[in-house]
């Protein structure tokens, strides 16, 4: 393959387009970062490469001919694969039966395992994976089935591999290995089609950017020319002001939470921390230090925790979310799809889960929830085009908000973020710290728990490191960087 | 992203399709046999749905929250037994017959509060899959109630299954007791799911358990009362079955389950959980149970059929559901 073309791409959902007139080439063997905002159709674009969406109007062409995919097997063949958010793994298969699934080399009706699992060992050898290729998927961890994933896009002999978000739930080390992996297959030639919202991911591996906003191509520039500001203000479509908004003085009243000695069983141990009304403190780590077991274990969302809390001065003893809400204490789950909303229901349903009993007397009050949902969706600047859908159809950046707008609908004294931006685009992140930064200016004692380290920095008054279920040190932001964060959590301070 | 509304036409539309089917097959029946459009017979179809249908309304609850019960089939035959045997031990120790049957029908709301309990206990705090559980106490009700019958039957005293009749065999105006019972049940259920704060926690179960338990929602606590309710609504079926009969036998309540569930699904309701409709639920009832009086009118299929037809009749709603889940 030599060139691929997007030529006058089209796409519509039922009368709403998400793809307008898209056109721009990739030649061979380049790596191209895919820019722009959540919705600006990037995803949608990549499922048409990749054969998961059909396109509206417009033609896909390979070497200039054009192609028609039916179906992600028909894009296969054609050397194009997609490695997703979420991984198309069968779980409960091994990495052979895996990298072969649907592609199963066989002698007569027999499976040839022995052929498979030997092609396997290669294949992982490639992607720099050292496990057997009889272990079953479910014993990897996240990292390993990407390469799994990478390793089966390899056996399909893919030349454009396309990768979204690759990195979300990766740790920083093992960012760099995939890295290294991807200029590995860049030396082999294959052409590369990469989606982050890290933009120093985008600069560290890409050759060329193209932006896209409301699913129209904005231009392309090459890598190398750009700043992350640059990049970041063409996806907003303006210029980027100070993303984070100027912080207040560390407030210098009592603490509002105060923890002794907490120990959640088989994750965090013996963390002693305190946050002051007014205060933000921000939790950082690698992925699998217990930040977000030790705040589950707080709220009583897992059991055996133990140690001292204290709300005010007064010790508290907490075994569920239930009486934590009651407490005034709010926890918003980094998991938004799995634990933060309810996709399939309404705006309204979703806001006033917490505090439901608030509208019911004892009948429920609709018009009351319409009423709360109508100031959430000003106050924090939910974006939907109506009230009335389901929050499966917001953007992620609006989820988000709305997932924020429920956990302190109950009017929490102390609100728990984890990962408040995961997943948002920077324009919706901007305003996310707005609203962050409000919450503590309101006298709200707010703790970040983030994996973007600029983000604590830029947001936090204090910023407190764990690894490996220990507290390592407690920083003032202000001396705070991100190679001392870094090595704080990875122990190597 | 499309925006979709939560209450499209088209999904109005979708949860007229049971009612447009029962209309559909009334008007098929009466065009067959005009016996069926008496009002005798729609009397008829009415009270005989009740049992199922009291049942389906609880099933209802349970089903939304994302559980299952297979066991209510032969826990009503079970409960039907224990209160006769109870009512007639009573009446032998010279308690007044009018006595003994309030004592027995309470009892039989207890009892199946009772077993709900311990299904929802096995459930939330066992951890067992409520297949597994209601699965397993399907067979342990039903051979109870075979080895307390010791294989044939139990029946109730002649003195107190006179005392009992009204219950059944009674009407206010016009209208049979058990039409009665089965439309307050099903009106209160409609009004708990749609319009209370336990209602939605039950959806919210239902929809995503994960996120209700991070949204503070007390959730074994709605669990358990689901299958609380739904074992109550079982006792309040068989406290109106039991004088119909006036015995409990092994192949009482036979099926039971199938009907409940399939009427809950007919009527619109996910499998997964996450949503329903209890006017749904008691379409998808009296739909059931049309068509075994359908049957039992006309003489193209054999009434012996009667599961067979509605089997089929709920793999093929689920069949036109299958594109809009």
């Amino acid at each position: 393959m030599k060139t691929l073309g997007f030529h006058a791409i089209a796409k519509s959902f039922g009368p709403v387009p998400v793809l307008h007139d898209v056109s721009f080439e990739l030649a061979a063997g380049r790596a191209v970062g895919l820019l722009g905002e959540n919705g600006a159709g990037k995803s949608t674009l990549m499922k048409i490469l990749a054969g998961y969406e059909a396109p509206s109007g417009g033609e896909l062409l390979l070497d200039g001919a054009v192609v028609r995919f039916n179906g992600p097997r028909a894009a296969e063949g054609a050397g194009i694969a997609m490695i997703h958010q979420e991984f198309a793994l069968a779980e409960a298969l091994t990495v052979a039966q895996n990298v072969f699934l649907g592609h199963e080399i066989k002698r007569g009706w027999w499976l040839d395992d022995r052929a498979m699992r030997a092609a396997t060992t290669q294949l992982l050898a490639q992607v720099g994976l050292t496990c057997s290729p009889d272990t079953p998927v479910h014993a990897l961890s996240l990292a390993q089935k990407q390469r799994v994933e990478i390793a089966k896009a390899l056996q399909r002999r893919a030349r454009v591999l396309v990768m979204d978000e690759p990195t979300a739930t990766l740790t920083r080390a093992e960012a760099e290995q995939l890295f290294a992996l991807v200029d590995r297959l860049k030396a082999d030639g294959v052409t590369l089609v990469y989606i982050s919202h890290k933009l120093e991911e985008i600069e560290r591996l890409t050759d060329e950017v193209i932006v896209m906003r409301d699913g129209r191509f904005v231009t392309r520039a090459p890598t190398a020319g750009l700043s992350r500001a640059q990049m970041a203000s063409l996806m907003v479509g303006r210029e980027l002001s100070d993303l984070f908004p100027p912080k207040t003085t560390r407030p210098t009243a009592e603490p509002l939470l105060k923890v002794q000695g907490l120990t959640v069983p088989g994750w965090a141990h013996d963390m002693s921390f305190e946050v002051a009304p007014g205060e933000i403190l921000g939790f950082a780590g690698l992925v699998g230090a217990g930040r977000t077991e030790l705040f589950e274990g707080l709220v009583g969302l897992r059991p055996g925790a133990t140690g001292q809390v204290e709300i005010a001065g007064q010790a508290v003893h907490i075994t569920s979310p239930r009486e934590a809400a009651d407490l005034g204490l709010t926890y918003l789950s980094e998991d938004r799809k799995g634990k933060g909303l309810h996709l399939d229901f309404g705006l309204r349903q979703n806001l006033t889960l917490m505090t439901l009993s608030r509208y019911a007397r004892p009948w429920l009050k609709p018009a009351d929830e319409a009423q709360a949902l109508k100031r959430a969706v000003d106050e924090f600047g939910i974006r939907a085009g109506s009230l009335d859908v389901p929050a499966r159809s917001l953007s992620g950046g609006n989820q988000q908000k709305l997932a924020l707008a429920k956990v302190l609908h109950p009017g929490p004294r102390i609100v728990i973020l984890d990962e408040p931006t995961r997943g948002v685009d920077v324009g919706a992140k901007r305003e996310l710290y707005g609203l962050i930064q409000r919450l503590a200016a309101d006298g709200l004692a707010v703790i970040v728990v983030s994996s973007e380290l600029m983000e604590l920095i830029g947001l936090c008054h204090r910023i407190a490191v764990m690894r490996a279920g220990r507290l390592q040190t407690v920083l003032d932001a202000a001396d705070a960087t991100e190679d001392l964060l870094i090595a704080h959590a990875t122990g190597t301070h | 992203m499309p925006p979709e509304r939560t209450d499209s036409i088209a999904s109005r539309l979708r949860g007229l399709g049971p009612l447009t089917g029962l209309i559909l097959l009334c008007l098929l029946a009466s065009f067959l046999n005009p016996e069926f459009a008496t009002v005798d017979n729609a009397l008829n179809v009415l009270t005989r749905t009740t049992f199922t249908g009291i049942i389906a309304v609880g099933m209802c609850f349970v089903i939304v929250g994302g559980g299952i019960d297979l066991s209510v089939g032969s826990m009503a035959a079970l409960i039907a037994g224990c209160v006769i045997l109870l009512m007639n031990t009573l009446g032998a120790h010279g308690v007044a017959p009018g006595m003994a049957v309030v004592i027995g029908a309470s009892g039989a709301v207890l009892l199946g509060s009772v077993l709900g309990l311990a299904h929802g206990w096995l459930i939330t705090r066992g951890r067992i899959e409520p297949f597994i559980v209601t699965l397993g106490t399907l067979g342990i009700f039903r051979a109870l109630l075979t080895w307390l019958a010791d294989g044939g039957a139990i029946t109730l005293d002649n003195e107190l299954a006179d005392a009992y009749a009204p219950v059944y065999y009674g009407a206010l105006l016009g209208v049979p007791v058990p039409v009665w019972v089965f439309a307050i049940v099903a009106l209160a259920a409609a009004a708990v799911l749609q319009r209370t704060a336990y209602g939605r926690y039950v959806q919210a179960i239902g929809s995503n358990e994960q996120v209700a338990r991070y949204a503070a929602v007390k959730v074994d606590a709605v669990k358990l009362g689901s299958y609380v309710m739904l074992g109550a609504m079982v006792g309040v079926a068989t406290l109106l079955y039991v004088p119909r009969l006036g015995s409990a036998s092994p192949s009482t309540g036979l099926l039971w389950e199938l009907e409940a569930i399939a009427a809950v699904i007919i009527g619109g309701t996910a499998l997964k959980g996450g949503s329903g409709s209890i006017a749904g639920t008691v379409v998808g009832a009296l739909l059931l149970s049309v068509i075994g009086n359908v049957l039992n009118l006309t003489s193209f299929i054999s009434i012996h059929l009667n599961a067979a037809v509605q089997g089929t009749v709920i793999i093929a709603v689920a069949f036109m559901q299958r594109r809009q889940r």
